[in-house]
């Protein structure tokens, strides 16, 4: 468990898990808090903004996430970072709009996003993310036009799903760093533009 | 790898006792091969603690709303083992 949780009830049901884990010999303490300590200092949607700021100015690099969203990340020095899973990265396009959900648990590229909102794990997300994708959409402020098709992905397998956004209006000439400091987490599931 | 991108399969129609990754949303439903994702260790069999696990084909699945829900014009995608799939006639 991370700091700050430790009034929290689920934190003694997490440290029961923790200590059934340690006492089967699947894991030690220090392994698992290697990882969370991992996790808490790298990973982060800055990684992934910084993956969608180099696609909207490099074409090249674009078609290669596009193609294969591993050696894309490792590019950038992600490497590590999404050697568990695969990476797949689907773009937004003028008429088509991607979104990703796991309906049976929570699963998302964590390291390229950071911790995953508690919405992108609740039931209601969960289940209407598939069902009525639009009007979640709409909840969120994201009003898309009827003509525009969305497509979920449901990670319900060992892919992890990233939304590339589309390139902002306006923004002809901003360096990779402006333009990364434009996409949100949000941006990156695929409930906001960008 | 038995599915080619753009061929139409079925979900099988499964309800084991055990773990599975097969989402009840799609069992019966057709829909369409978008890729081919590489091998994976089946999740049933890990669960189980069957050693060694089978390892198949994972495929993403493109689904219909229209075909899921009856309703909606987007398409759902969810990724599948190789046995949770069968090809349709």
């Amino acid at each position: 468990m991370g700091p700050h949780h430790e009034d929290v009830p689920v934190a003694a049901r997490v440290r029961r898990l923790e200590e059934r884990v340690i006492a089967a010999g699947l894991a030690t303490d220090e392994e698992l808090d290697a990882v969370l300590t991992r996790l808490y200092t790298s990973a982060s949607p800055v990684n992934g903004a910084r993956m969608v700021a180099r696609a909207w100015t490099d074409p090249g690099y674009r078609d290669r996430l596009l193609a294969d969203g591993n050696a894309a990340a490792a590019e950038l020095g992600f490497g590590d970072a999404v050697s568990g899973y695969r990476l797949k990265a689907v773009a937004n396009e003028p008429g088509r709009h991607n979104m990703i959900v796991c309906t049976l648990c929570s699963c998302y590229p964590v390291s390229l996003l950071g911790p995953s909102p508690s919405w992108y794990k609740s039931l209601a997300y969960r289940s209407r993310a598939v069902r009525e994708p639009r009007a979640v959409l709409a909840e969120f402020g994201l009003e898309l036009p009827e003509a525009t098709e969305i497509a979920v992905w449901d990670a319900s397998a060992e892919s992890r799903y990233l939304v590339l956004p589309g390139r902002p209006a306006g923004t002809a000439g901003l360096p990779d760093d402006d333009l990364a400091a434009l996409v949100t987490l949000a941006g990156l599931i695929g409930t906001a533009a960008v | 790898m038995r599915f080619a991108p753009g061929s139409r399969v079925r979900a099988r129609v499964l309800d084991p006792d055990h773990h599975t990754r097969l989402p009840g949303y799609v069992r019966g439903q057709l829909g369409e091969i978008v890729e081919a994702e590489g091998v994976c260790p089946l999740p049933d069999d890990c669960a189980r603690g069957i050693v060694p696990p089978r390892v198949e084909t994972v495929y993403a699945v493109r689904f219909p709303a229209a075909a899921l829900w009856g309703t909606g014009t987007h398409t759902v995608t969810v990724d599948l083992w190789e046995s949770y799939l069968e090809e349709a006639g």
